[in-house]
């Protein structure tokens, strides 16, 4: 669907590389591996994850796929996937408002979430391995089944890599990695309590830091300096405006 | 006096030579390292987390602000993300800026890298050289972008501006004038593409200073040769990029095997390790300031000959000029929706990866077809690099261990993002 003039040479014939490999790996896995779909020239797989283990390890090994380096390692959490702040379908008499109390993300529980949604669960991890051999890259997603404890067996034995990835996983969406020889807090704060990038999780935080004279020493308080608000509202609009667009210039660009 | 095997040694995160602030907790055995733990995250920002709450725009400068000595490259990673889901056609001139600037801040971080890795290793003078050749490389930041640093110079679609027709000058100042001003202003008479050939030409020589500083140095190479081995095995498993792992004899680089940009087009060598330790690394990342400057060398022919368009005239991407602004009623609305909602980038997903200084950085970029990121994930190479710590370097010296951190190249800005 997509074509770039940046990208052009790299993916010259890259959409129907991409299929091909989809469905070489779609013939090696079968019900192993979920849909694998390629979008933009990359590949897409969803991985259960009780076969996590066995479709990583058969990856790296086999010969056909051999992806020797694994890029990147993260979790998602998909609470308000797909879901506006700004409601543009039809005419309203709240103003501005409504971005700023309306349904954002982190202002409604996963049960209480928009049912339009394809998502089967909460928290996801994302894994993009990479095949110097055959010079291609592949991402792979494994949807955690519990969403009040989600979990996946570690990667560690297969890519050491993945230590650290894990454990930033860990510490920003308390993904619980099985078997994992250190999982530690990483990124944040020695005595932190909470996972941040949870879309649950206030982007100013839960408490905020002074000097106090009279302890003499760094005090912990609940955030009482900084106001949440909202200054541009999340909106999605799923219309024709950027085809609507492209004529427009060309409308202007034979005009002149 | 009872015997002490082993003891526990705090590194950092206030020590000069931890590259910002790495805590690093050495278990010791006297002089040898037996465990290496490094305590990252006290630069931790959640960038990630903000761009969740912005527009898409709104994110490039903090991308600067993630490996702050190539600001421009982890630009070029999140723009060509977003360009990737919206389909966006970006014009040739602007791929060759983007391209030339790439370099030019290749040359930026390894001219950085080479002074701070010296000073770690008692050489002082690398480094007051090499900040020579960085003032004139900001100056070339400053003269696209109006700032030194952290330019948010590509947008998706283009670059902000095409490059300036003057240089700016230097003014005088009680420190420069009369005859001093008229030389350090000679280069700057013409154009900002004129300045920068000035600069590809002398620069080769300048390299040739720091190689004579410290290529044959009997100090540098005692304290570098066999030092901080990584075997190709390792560095693959590691998921090493970049500098690190052509050191280790894999010929592997992005801008050939996988080219954006105008890579494609233009001519230039991959520089290959064999040994993979510290000298090596050194070596890699001296010639790759060598084939940088070819490079820009081309991207300013290109440029010279080829004036045109710098950003897509996609008005829900770009904003229209000011002249069709006061014409036209529709560019007003662009402009003003442009800038006060952003764009929508369809549902999906994408990862784009460049070959930065440091290794690849890349940017995993999922959209739910909002005005604002879904998730954005940025895969720092430094990040990754520092994870192998522990397994490179048990069982050196205390001293190895800072040679090993400095050819690591580092840069707490993205490895705590």
């Amino acid at each position: 669907m997509k074509s770039m003039t940046d990208n052009s040479v790299a993916t010259h014939g890259a959409d129907e590389a991409a299929d091909a490999f989809a469905a070489a790996l779609a013939a090696r896995f079968g019900a192993k591996l979920g849909r694998a779909v390629a979008e933009h020239g990359e590949v897409t797989a969803e991985v259960p994850p009780e076969c996590w283990l066995e479709v990583m390890a058969a990856l790296r090994d086999e010969a056909e796929f051999r992806f020797e380096q694994l890029i990147d390692l993260c979790g998602v959490d998909y609470l308000s996937f797909g879901q506006a702040e700004w409601d543009t379908t039809d005419v309203t008499a709240e103003g501005f408002s409504r971005g700023v109390e309306g349904d954002g993300p982190g202002r409604f529980a996963w049960a209480n979430r928009p049912r339009n949604v394809d998502i089967p669960h909460r928290f996801a991890v994302v894994v993009h391995l990479l095949s110097l051999t055959h010079n291609r890259r592949l991402r792979l997603r494994a949807y955690c089944g519990d969403d009040e404890l989600p979990s996946l067996p570690t990667l560690t034995a297969l890519w050491p890599s993945v230590t650290w990835f894990e454990r930033e996983a860990f510490d920003l969406f308390g993904i619980i990695f099985e078997g994992h020889p250190d999982l530690r807090r990483i990124l944040t704060d020695y005595g932190f309590v909470g996972h941040p990038f949870r879309k649950d999780f206030p982007l100013i935080g839960n408490v905020e830091v002074r000097y106090d004279p009279e302890k003499q020493r760094v005090v912990y308080e609940p955030v009482s300096s900084v106001e949440p608000r909202v200054l541009v509202p999340r909106t999605i609009r799923d219309d024709s405006r950027y085809e609507q667009a492209s004529i427009e210039r060309k409308q202007l660009e034979d005009g002149h | 006096m009872p015997e002490i095997r082993s003891y526990t040694m705090n590194f950092g995160p206030q020590h000069p030579a931890a590259h910002g602030v790495l805590r690093l907790v050495l278990e010791m055995d006297g002089e040898t390292v037996l465990r290496a733990d490094p305590h990252i995250g006290l630069l931790h920002r959640a960038t990630e987390k903000l761009a969740e709450s912005k527009p898409f725009n709104q994110t490039i400068g903090y991308m600067d602000r993630l490996d702050y000595v190539s600001m421009m490259c982890n630009e070029h990673a999140y723009v060509r993300a977003i360009e990737n889901l919206l389909g966006v056609d970006v014009p040739d001139r602007a791929l060759w800026i983007r391209t030339m600037f790439d370099e030019i801040t290749r040359i930026l971080n390894h001219l950085m890298w080479i002074g701070t890795a010296a000073l770690d290793l008692g050489a002082m003078a690398v480094f007051l050289y090499a900040f020579r050749e960085r003032e004139e490389l900001m100056d070339c930041y400053e003269a696209v972008s109006g700032t030194r640093m952290h330019a948010t110079y590509y947008r998706p679609g283009g670059v902000y501006r095409d490059l300036p027709e003057q240089m700016p000058k230097y003014r005088e100042s009680p420190w420069h004038k009369d005859k001093d001003l008229a030389r350090i202003n000679s280069a700057r008479e013409g154009s900002l593409l004129e300045f920068i050939e000035y600069f590809t030409e002398i620069f080769p020589k300048r390299i040739d200073e720091y190689e004579e500083l410290l290529t044959g140095n009997r100090i540098w190479k005692q304290r570098t040769v066999d030092i901080g081995v990584v075997s190709p095995e390792q560095a693959l498993a590691w998921g090493m990029s970049g500098p690190m792992l052509r050191a280790s004899g894999i010929e592997w680089d992005l801008r050939k095997k996988q080219p954006y940009a105008k890579y494609a087009e233009v001519d230039f060598d991959i520089a290959v390790g064999t040994a993979g330790d510290c000298y090596d690394r050194y070596l890699v990342r001296v010639e790759e300031m060598r084939q940088a400057n070819r490079i820009v060398r081309q991207c300013v022919d290109w440029l010279k000959a080829n004036p045109g368009p710098v950003m897509a005239r996609n008005y829900k991407v770009a904003p229209p000029s000011r002249e069709e602004m006061k014409n036209s009623m529709e560019a007003l609305i662009h402009h003003f929706k442009l800038f006060s909602e952003g764009y929508c980038v369809p549902a999906g997903e994408t990862y784009a990866a460049v070959e930065a200084p440091k290794g690849e950085f890349g940017c995993y970029l999922i959209s739910d077809g909002a005005n604002k990121p879904f998730r954005l994930k940025c895969r720092a190479p430094s990040f990754v690099h520092l994870s192998s710590m522990d397994e490179i370097v048990r069982g050196h010296m205390l001293a190895d261990v800072v040679a090993m951190i400095s050819t690591y190249d580092v840069v707490f800005g993205e490895v705590d993002r």
